[in-house]
Parts: structure tokens; sequence; C-alpha cells
């Protein structure tokens, strides 16, 4: 587990063999407001991207603040699921990108893991994510945690 | 649901529900042979047993900490112990009880029994590995049959079965275990026989003790061994041993009992009985159609078959496997009883006298060929005694587990380990020796101008005749603990670095009150309550004498380090003598030759060593992407320790440990224990419930967490940490809101 390649490579797996996170945001007020959202990684590591209305209080609040945070676990609702589940928690920030931007290259990223949603990724109304990885935590055996440091807290590139 | 059948009840020989032994015995009977009245217990009752307590899951979680191959024997001994625990504390559904309960009284009423494990898994395969799970013998009553049967369901997970696991193909989800209770027959005489050596192809072999077989099974009794002729059934050869010892059964257990003179010189089989006695293994081997491995007891001129099974080959292993020799730390009373004696009477004495010994030779006066002699023969001594470490003090820490084993088994605590506060009495030579040191931090404590020499590191200037008279006390006494086991250090340094750790001693304000844990009277109240469970004469008498085992069995496995430390010490001494003249002869690299080295320049004037660069110790390569946020270890000592840590490479690094840090290791050596009082909490990479690291921190009362694998080079010197003792986990990193203060609570 020392080593970062193995730390990496234990992320990336469990990133990649899940559709869904939870997404942690902040009201204005100050509350936490966790919802559930389909989500895709880049193999870096470095960003993960969303999509939503924007209408939604999600929305909303990534527009308050952009430091967010996710869960990803491989969990199945079973008692196995105290000693085998894994969990990892991204912080990060987030940032609204054009779904036509660039090489388009997040924009793939996010359809080819969810191609069904792609009517829903160019609709005008949703907003495209990309969420600059600060850290990653990844929880496994019930309890140990392991810490693996992306980008400075106060890079200020990824504002 | 049938859980519970007689022989004649069992329809078809199926393993799986009932167990290798199980259906030996099922199909014995129904040719005929005389087995002892048998019931049996299906794996179903274990699976409902299972179930209905969560007992997988908590299986899982226990032995899911950290990868198995990351285990050492120790850990899983201690985790072994704690799901026996889960086991014995683990209530027995009703009906699942009232079924065994009621075949149990039918079969058997006020009779002994014994209560036996008849795993599917054990003797299914050709690989048959015999005594990995539990038998228990003369249990009388429904109550503690009961008892005993979870017992036999928990050695599904004995350390020695986990050792094993793959080869037994143990898996949490899907493996159970079934018991049989077979009515006790106290036989005069009791052995095994292979019906087939399996050493020698044309032998068989018969071992007869006196009483009951336990004695031969646990080794406290050495047998009678013939060897005989596979086909024409004469013995070859008769090997009888000095015959002392019995096994009998006495009030609800078994006791080793002094054979009587008539006995001693007799042989409990005569040459006729030992021919029919093989004849019978040879007729279960036709009748199996395999080499049988027969243990039996007779009773005047009856005979009983207790079980068969077939012969295996040993289970030697790859030459790196050292599971044989973890199996053979599991050592009897009576073994243990013999050891100590050893131990105390023979081993630390000569150890005591050899140092002092040592002491004595002024080195100074040596020639230079000489001193290379001496040199010599102190690493010979050395080693002499490193040999007798691992042969016989590390054994004798089983004298600790087997008497928790015991507690256990009697007073089923919610805490497995809540034997250990019984076990320290007296006070380990590590205490007394941080008492010691502690008096001299009083002593600098009361004077300003001693302190300033000392926080000038100006150790030569000192002329305070009492300093240096209690400085030579404590050296001469304990030996200097920064010159002994890793030497990589002057000794005449490394006064200087005792004399930092006595500075950190003198700056506390609490110096003078010896930090440690207030158990006492809890212990006492421990001890009353495991007294009060043993009323009667002979039990009593065991239950004294095992605590009194595993009394010394604690102290001496702390006591052993220190002074083979001092054995070294003198090693280090001799050899540091050597390096001194080298360099005097204008060999600068002195320091960095090997022993061997210093040696050959010793004798040899002309030898001159290879050119060597100094090996700078690479800094660490400070990996800051990847960080530890929260290790798990085992909970080795209750409480919470917060501090910054500080990791212990070497020896030297002791010398700059600062009160309130938190002691970060890959293993405590016993000879490092003297910062542990300074101490807020221990992590330890090496894991253990029973070892130096977890002991000292339970006398001090400080938190404690072995078994962090990696822990060394995940956390760092200067990381914020907090340990805690009571759940196995150690968290790095500050914490916002919280005091960065050391503080420690009970």
């Amino acid at each position: 587990m020392q080593d970062t390649g193995q730390l990496k490579k234990e992320i990336a797996m469990l990133l990649a063999s899940q559709k869904l996170a939870v997404l942690s945001t902040q009201s204005a007020e100050g509350y936490a407001y966790a919802s559930l959202i389909a989500f895709a990684a880049g193999d870096d590591l470095q960003t993960i991207v969303l999509a939503t209305p924007r209408a939604t209080r999600k929305f909303a609040n990534i527009r308050n603040n952009p430091r967010v945070s996710l869960l990803i676990d491989d969990r199945s609702n079973q008692d196995t699921d105290f000693h085998d589940a894994k969990a990892v928690t991204v912080m990060g920030m987030a940032s609204e990108v054009a779904v036509d931007a660039g090489r388009n290259s997040l924009a793939a990223l996010y359809l080819e893991k969810h191609p069904y949603l792609d009517d829903f990724l160019r609709s005008p109304t949703t907003a495209f994510i990309q969420v600059s990885v600060l850290r990653y935590y990844l929880v496994s055996r019930f309890q140990e945690v392991m810490e693996l440091h992306i980008r400075d807290e106060n890079d200020l590139s990824v504002i | 649901m049938k859980t519970t059948f007689l022989l004649s009840d069992i329809i078809r020989a199926d393993a799986d529900a009932f167990g290798g032994k199980a259906i030996a015995l099922f199909r014995l009977h129904e040719a005929g042979f005389r087995v002892p009245a048998t019931v049996c217990i299906s794996t179903e009752a274990y699976k409902l047993f299972a179930s209905a307590n969560g007992l997988q899951e908590k299986i899982q979680l226990e032995l899911h900490r950290k990868k198995f191959s990351d285990l050492r024997w120790e850990e899983i001994w201690d985790s072994a112990l704690r799901i026996r625990s889960l086991f014995l504390r683990s209530r027995m559904p009703e009906s699942l009880a009232r079924d065994i309960s009621k075949n149990a009284e039918k079969n058997f009423r006020n009779s002994a029994v014994v209560v036996r494990s008849s795993a599917p898994e054990e003797d299914a395969a050709e690989t048959s590995f015999a005594g990995l799970h539990e038998s228990f013998v003369n249990i009388r009553g429904v109550e503690p049959i009961l008892e005993h049967v979870k017992l036999v369901w928990a050695s599904l997970w004995s350390d020695r079965a986990l050792l094993y696991r793959q080869e037994l193909g143990l898996d949490i989800g899907k493996s159970a275990m079934a018991v049989i209770l077979q009515e006790l027959v106290s036989g005069d005489v009791s052995g095994v026989t292979f019906s087939l050596n399996p050493t020698d192809v044309e032998e068989g072999v018969v071992e007869a003790v006196y009483g009951l077989n336990q004695g031969l099974v646990d080794g406290a009794v050495e047998p009678d061994r013939w060897l005989l002729h596979r086909k024409k059934h004469t013995i070859k050869e008769h090997i009888a041993p000095k015959r002392e010892k019995c096994m009998l059964p006495e009030e609800d257990g078994v006791i080793l009992k002094d054979l009587p003179a008539d006995k001693v010189n007799r042989a409990p089989l005569g040459p006729d009985e030992v021919s029919t006695i093989y004849g019978e293994a040879k007729r279960l081997e036709e009748f199996f159609g395999k080499p049988q491995d027969v243990e039996w007891t007779k009773t005047g001129s009856d005979f009983f078959i207790l079980q068969a099974r077939p012969v295996t080959a040993r289970q030697d292993g790859a030459a790196d496997d050292k599971r044989g020799w973890y199996l053979s730390l599991h050592r009897s009373h009576e073994n243990l009883r013999k050891l100590r004696v050893k131990i105390e009477q023979v081993h630390f004495p000569a150890m005591i006298s050899e140092a002092e010994e040592l002491a004595g030779t002024d080195l100074q006066l040596l020639p230079d060929a000489e001193l290379a002699g001496e040199i010599t023969a102190r690493k010979a001594i050395k080693e002499k005694w490193t040999g007798i470490y691992w042969e016989d003090f590390i054994p004798f820490a089983h004298g600790m587990r087997l008497f928790g084993r015991f507690y256990n088994d009697t007073l089923s605590p919610a805490d497995p380990f809540e034997f250990v506060e019984l076990l320290s009495q007296a006070p380990l030579m590590s205490v007394k020796r941080n008492a010691a040191l502690r008096n001299i931090a009083v002593y600098v404590q009361q004077r300003t101008d001693l302190q300033q020499y000392l926080a000038a590191e100006a150790y030569e200037e000192i002329a305070d005749a009492e300093f240096n008279r209690l400085m030579d006390d404590f050296i001469s006494q304990y030996g200097d603990p920064f010159c002994s086991t890793y030497g990589d250090k002057a000794c005449d340094d490394s006064r200087r670095s005792l004399a930092r750790v006595i500075m950190q001693m003198a700056g506390s304000s609490n110096v003078g009150t010896e930090r440690q844990n207030n158990a006492g009277t809890h212990k006492e109240n421990l001890e009353t309550q495991f007294f009060e469970k043993f009323k009667k004469g002979a039990n009593r008498d065991q239950a004294e004498d095992l605590l009194d085992l595993a009394r010394a069995s604690y102290r001496l496995r702390d006591d052993d380090n220190i002074l083979l430390a001092k054995i070294e010490e003198q090693f280090v001494i001799a050899l540091q003598e050597g390096r001194i003249r080298l360099k005097q002869r204008g060999i600068a690299a002195a320091d960095l030759l090997s022993d061997d080295e210093v040696m050959r320049c010793l004798t040899a004037r002309e030898f001159r060593p290879g050119a060597r660069r100094r090996m700078e110790q690479a800094p660490e390569q400070e990996n800051r992407q990847i960080k530890a946020r929260q290790l798990l270890g085992q909970p080795a000592g209750p409480g919470i320790g917060r501090g910054r840590a500080r990791v212990i490479h070497s020896t030297s690094d002791l010398a700059f440990f600062i009160k309130g840090e938190i002691l970060v290791c890959d293993a405590v050596d016993p000879n490092m224990t003297f910062v542990v009082p300074l101490a807020a909490g221990v992590v330890e990479r090496r894991g253990g419930m029973l070892i130096h690291g977890a002991i000292i921190a339970r006398e001090y009362g400080i938190a404690c967490v072995t078994g962090v694998p990696d822990a060394a080079s995940l956390i760092h010197t200067g990381d914020e940490v907090t340990v805690d003792g009571y759940l196995g986990i150690v968290t790095v990193g500050h914490q916002r809101g919280t005091n960065s203060r050391h503080d420690v609570e009970k």
C-alpha cells in the first residue's frame, strides 16, 4: 500500500468500477447537500467530470462554493461490506466547462462511460462540470485510510 | 432441524455433514468394530450457531485487518484467541441447545465424554493435518458439554488451522465444523498404531502409554514404541522411554500424575499384546483400503478404537516454511514447567556470571592479537546465547498463551486479553531499569549546575561525584542501552545519549512520581474472581500453578532480553577497543569495518582493508504525494495518546526522544523500552498483544497499537499522530480543533 503507483491503481480501478458518485456541495446558508450523480474520471486521476441541469440545487451550490467532495464506493449492501467494501472520498474544485470546448476530450470521457446520456449532456440546460482533484482518501478494510495528493490546496490555477 | 445423530441414525457416509472422523467411526460401527458410544453433531449445528450470532462477519472483520500474508504467527494466535472468545461469548440458539442436550443426556447421563472435532476438510483429502483442531477429554454434564462444543467449533479457526488454511481450503463463508461426543473409556493403557510407518514402508508402529491417550497425543508423556514387520506382525525393535508420568481423568479434566513404581519398570504392553493390537490396525487398513493411523484404548481385555484416519506423509513443507516451528511453540504445561527451571536456574545465572566475568577483563591490557581472540570469543558467546534465546526463551513465552486460554475458558471475559493484567506481578527488569533512570533524573532536576553541563553536552566536565556514581551504577547493573543490540554507537558516545534521555525525564514536572498503571486493585479483583472458580483441590492447584507459570513467562520474556543485551554489550565494548586501536594506527575508516575485518587487522598488521565509501544514510525519499491518514493495527494497550511522532530507525534516534512524543518503530526492542515512560503512545509494525512493546505500554498505561504495516515508513517524525489503543487505529495528520500538545487519558 506504500507504493504510490499501487495506490493510484487501486483508486483508478474503484473509479472505473462505479457509474454513480455521491456529490457533496454547500449551500449559501452553509448546509452540506449530498446528491447522487453520474461521473467519469480521467486516467491520470487529475479530473472528474459531472453533468447537471442548471436549475438544480447542486448547481447553485457549486456556483456559490466550488469546493466539493465526492464519494465513490463499491459496497453491495451485504454484511461483507464491512471488510470487503472500498470507498474513495475526493476533494476538489468544481468549474463549468463548455461541452464543445477544446478537443472535447472531457466530454468524450463522460460519454464513453455514459453513452446513453448523450442528449442529456448536449442539452443547453445542462451544465458540464469539471472537478480538479486536490486529493483522494481511499478507505479499505473498514478503517484503513490512505491519502493521495494530486494538487496543492494553494494551487490557484485550478480555480 | 435435526442436528444431533447416533451412529446408528446416520443414513449415509456424508463427510460434509459429519466430518471425516465421524464417518470413519460410522463405518467401523457398521462393520462391527468396537467403538465407544458416540453422538455426532452435524455441521448444520455450527452453521445455525454461527448465523444466529453473526459470527461469519465478525470472523471476516477479525481476519481482514490486514493482508493475511502480513500476519505474523503471534498475530494469528491473537486473532484465533479473539475468535475463540467470540464463540465462548455467543449464545447457542435454544432449539439447537435442546437438541444436543437431549441426546447427550439420553446417551451419556452423568458419565464423562470426550468432545472431539470432526472437520469435513481435515480428513477428506489425502493430506490430513492431525491435531489442527481441538478435542476435550473428561467432560461431564450437559452445560459443560455445550460449552466445549463451542470450543471445538472455535478451533476451526485455531492458529494452527489458520496457518494451514490453504491446504485445508478454509473458507470463512463456507467452512463448518462437525463435533463428536464420545463416551470416555478410561483405559489402563492407550496408544496410537500406524499400520504403515510413514518413514518406512516395511514397518508398522505401535505406541503405548499408561492411562489416557491424551498424554501421548499432547506430547506430555513419552510412549513406549514398537517397530513391527508389516507382513509378519512380529516385533523388530522396542524403544522404551524413561517412564515417568501418565495422564488420568480427574474431576472435570485430566491431570498428569507420577507413574507408580511398579509401572515405571514395566512396559504398558507385553509382546503378544503388541502384535494383537498391530493386527487390529492391519484389519482396519484392509477395511478402509488404506494404511491407517489408529487411536485406541484398552481396559482389562476390552479393546476400543477411538478414531482411525489414513496415514499421511509428514508435511514438512518447503525449507522456508516456518509453520512447523511455530506449531512447535505450542508447549504443554509440563514442558513449560521444565523449561522454566532450566531458564531460571541454569541459563540466567550463567548469563549473569558470564557477563560479569567478561566485564572483569581489562581489555586495555591485552596485546592486539589477544584482543582479537577476545573479540572472537565474545562473539561466540553472544551467538551461543542468541541460539538459546530462540531455542528456550522464545518458546517459554507460550506460558502466557497457555494461561490466557485457560483464563478465557474459565471466565469468558469481554476483553479476551484481560488476563494480561494478571501477569504483571513482580516488576519487570526493564521497569526497574526505568525507575533507576528516573532516580537519576530526580537528582539532576535538583541541581541547576548539573543541568547546564548536561544541556551543553559537556559530559566529560561533570565533576559531580554522586551523579557519576549513579550513572556508573546504572550502567553496571543494567548495561548501557545505547551500546548493545545494535552496536551502531560507540559506547562512550552513547553515554551522552543516555544523558539526553535523563534530561528529558528531568524536564518533566512529575518526574518524581511513578507513572504506572494503577490497576492494582482491579488486578486483585480479577485474581479473586479467577480463583473463585476453583474451590476444589487439584484444580485449584493447577490454576495457581498455571498463573505462576504465566507470570514467570511474562517476566522472563522481558528479563531475558536485558540479560542478552548485557552479553552483547561486552562484545561491542571489545570490538570498540579494537576500532580505537586501529584508528590510532591510522586506519581512519575503522568504524566502518566489519567485525571480521577488525579482527584481521588486529592479528595481521600488514592486512589493509579495502577502501570504502562512508555509507551515508540516504535521506529518506520523501514521498509527499501519498500519505497515510488512518492505519489499522491491533489494539494492544488501551488508552488514547496524541502527540508528534518520533520514528525510531536506529537506537541513536532514541536519544532525541522528547517527552510527549509518540514512539513509532518497526519493533520495540526490550532495550528501547526506557523511553516508553516518556511516550504519549506507542505504534509498532511488528504485531501482537503479548510482545514487549505492548507489555511495557500496558505496564505504564500508555496507548499502544501494534501490527501496523510499514508504520515506520508511512509515519514521519514530526507528524501529528493519534493512537487509539481501544480500537487499534492510528490517525496521522493535524486535527482541527484539538490541542496539538500531547495529552494522554486513560
